[in-house]
């Protein structure tokens, strides 16, 4: 379905990043936010608590992260589309219940604007360290989807995708941007609504009494059950059956937590979007994402000048990884590259992938500021001796 | 041989079968564990108002009071510790034509959750907040609570509590709230009352249930059985409608002031929210109706 004209602010936008995720989630007919003031991600909630009430939602700042991250979810069952927005301290607060979002499987969107941590760290200033945490950092076994945008354009136009992406998969899914990304300004297009293309929730067909919350029928996405249509149902954070009842114990666990990872997994051609140049013949390939992905530009051009035969990957998922791109790619070049602002995170990922096919570096950097450009062209040096 | 003929087979059939998921029993609870009187009320209380039960949600965090949204045959939520009553305010800001039930227990709303507990009531949030209050941790095997009488031993305090507890109605009412009631769990018709006239009050409704825990709290501090206790409970109760919520506080195998204390009329958060947005954008806005609106 196409998004509602009432929701879309079509028009050519000078908007910093986080203005412009505000702006996609409405675009998408986010009804439902609920925040909690944090630097450097506060405009998004701004910005949406300004406009909602034209438009028929809600937006309420919580107590807390942990208040937000729960409000979301309970509006998201009770049929709005919902999100909040956040940054490494309260990203941290979010993470027990991003994981309830996930083992309810509730569809909503968290954007992580990225400061330098560890704690309070840089508040003001950006990282990309918290893309572990975005994988793992609720307990448990689960498969995240996280995007990483480059630009305010991109802010809006992946926050949109993030909606479509967790009502398709039915489950909470991440933007995670960064403080360069949400706070620099730049043009914005915004398009008539009927290019915006939205996923709407899938339900059930079957009646009250014939249907449960976690039936798979046939679908690796169960579809919902509305509420207040006499369902009656009922979920849990346990592990639980398709009936959505508890069941403590090991086969229970065992279909459970394959469900929320099978889901993921067999549909990681749908859902891993890489942005490739220039990787037929390369001797060397720098894989980077969000803000990364263009401070490697100036280094790329350089090296190109230099004669080296250099490609890259623009990770615009970057969870789930590409671990067969990566492992393919591996097996035909000298040395890939991850550029990333923290001190090796998501590098990790690609070592393993690559399987010791190819040489491994990271580009990494504590984050402050974006890298220097030479720093990543004296690492591609290194790569293709 | 003999020539009786065997009776008529006999079809047992639960009282509250229509409210209770009778697939889901029998529940986990102890013997004479308060939870149940006070699930019955819950149900006589939906029953008596003959409200709609598929406009009716409910929400509980963990513990053994957690598990009650699991045995309500409603649309119900099984959340995370602390967290029933955040998750159920996005809910029924969602779904302001539902009425919903956040059913949790006094570590669970007070403890962990003691931040959503003021801020939803300072908000007047449309919940009904049912608190069974027993004095102790149950499900973790009886560990201290914020609402441990000074002197009771639990396993984390084994030489007795000697931390303050919560007076409960007192804070609910300085935070906020609408509807403010305390029984215990052998109060049963009191108690059905009160839980009818939360569910009608529009806002941030909270009746604290004074119920026994006979395999920790009783146990522990060797005050008999359950139901010993909870008889207990109710003999040592005095009844003080509108009483003055500094003088409520429960000791150790106190005297229990119970009854109505707070009964007041107040606009609730989304009643406030289109007020305030009438005033600022007149009738360029439209009062939020709920996702219900949309259907």
């Amino acid at each position: 379905m196409k998004a509602d004209p009432k929701n879309v602010l079509t028009g050519a936008h000078y908007l910093d990043g986080n203005h412009a995720s505000a702006e996609g989630a409405l675009a998408a007919g986010c009804k439902f936010f609920a925040g909690y003031p944090i630097t450097p991600s506060t405009e998004i909630a701004e910005r949406f608590a300004s406009r909602i009430p034209l438009l028929g939602g809600v937006f309420i700042q919580m107590e807390d992260e942990l208040a937000s991250m729960n409000a979301i979810l309970g509006a998201s069952w009770g049929g709005l589309k919902s999100m909040t927005c956040t940054s490494g301290p309260g990203f941290s607060l979010m993470m027990e219940n991003f994981g309830l979002g996930m083992m309810l499987e509730t569809p909503t969107v968290l954007v992580n604007v990225q400061r330098g941590g560890p704690s309070t760290g840089l508040p003001t200033l950006p990282g990309q360290a918290d893309m572990m945490q975005a994988r793992w950092g609720s307990h448990g076994d689960y498969e995240v989807i996280a995007l990483a945008p480059d630009s305010p354009q991109e802010s809006f136009w992946l926050t949109i995708h993030a909606f479509n992406l967790a009502e398709k998969y039915r489950m909470p899914v991440l933007v995670m941007t960064d403080e360069c990304v949400g706070h620099m300004t730049e043009k914005v297009v915004i398009p008539a609504a009927e290019e915006i293309e939205l996923v709407e929730r899938n339900f059930t067909k079957k009646a009250p009494g014939e249907a449960w919350p976690y039936e798979m029928n046939g679908n690796a996405v169960p579809p919902m059950l509305p509420v207040g249509k006499g369902y009656k149902f009922h979920v849990t954070g346990l592990t639980h059956d398709y009936k959505g009842y508890p069941v403590i114990n090991a086969e229970a666990q065992e279909t459970c937590v394959n469900h929320l990872m099978d889901k993921i997994r067999k549909h990681t051609d749908d859902i891993i979007w890489l942005e490739e140049q220039d990787i037929d013949g390369a001797d060397v390939v720098v894989m980077s994402y969000g803000i990364s992905s263009r401070v490697v530009q100036p280094a790329i051009a350089k090296a190109k000048k230099d004669g080296i035969k250099i490609g890259q990957i623009k990770m615009v998922t970057v969870w789930p990884f590409p671990e067969k791109r990566v492992a393919e790619l591996a097996s035909k070049v000298k040395s890939l590259i991850m550029v990333e602002l923290n001190m090796g995170q998501v590098f990790y990922e690609m070592d393993r992938c690559a399987r010791g096919q190819c040489r491994t570096y990271l580009c990494g950097h504590a984050g402050g500021t974006v890298h220097n450009p030479e720093d990543i062209y004296q690492t591609i040096k290194e790569a293709v001796k | 041989m003999s020539t009786k003929t065997a009776p008529p087979p006999v079809r047992e059939e639960h009282p509250m079968e229509n409210l209770l998921r009778m697939d889901r029993i029998p529940h986990i609870w102890c013997p004479t564990c308060g939870l149940g009187t006070t699930v019955t009320a819950l149900a006589a209380a939906l029953e008596q108002l003959q409200l709609d039960l598929n406009k009716v949600a409910i929400f509980s965090g963990i513990g053994c009071t957690g598990r009650v949204a699991g045995y309500l045959k409603l649309d119900s939520f099984h959340t995370t510790h602390g967290r029933s009553i955040p998750f159920a305010a996005g809910f029924s800001i969602a779904r302001p034509d539902m009425k919903t039930i956040v059913f949790s227990g006094d570590g669970d709303l007070i403890s962990i959750g003691g931040n959503h507990f003021i801020h939803n009531a300072r908000r007047n949030m449309d919940l009904t907040v049912i608190c069974i209050n027993n004095f102790i941790y149950a499900m973790t095997g009886g560990q201290v609570a914020p609402t441990t009488p000074i002197s009771a031993n639990t396993s984390t305090s084994p030489h007795g509590c000697y931390e303050h507890p919560f007076n409960l109605p007192l804070l609910a009412a300085s935070s906020g709230a609408v509807y403010v009631a305390r029984w215990t769990a052998l109060h049963i018709r009191r108690l059905t009352a009160a839980i009818k006239e939360a569910l009608m009050k529009p806002g941030f409704s909270f009746v604290e249930v004074i119920a026994p825990c006979s395999t920790l709290y009783a146990r522990r501090n060797k005050l008999g059985d359950g139901l010993s206790l909870m008889k207990f409970y109710h003999d040592n109760s005095v009844i003080k409608h509108g009483a003055d919520l500094h003088e409520v506080d429960i000791g150790y195998q106190s005297k229990i002031i119970v009854g109505k204390f707070i009964d007041i009329e107040k606009p609730t958060y989304i009643q406030s929210m289109n007020e305030g947005l009438k005033k600022k954008f007149g009738d360029k806005f439209k009062p939020y109706g709920g996702a219900h609106g949309n259907d």
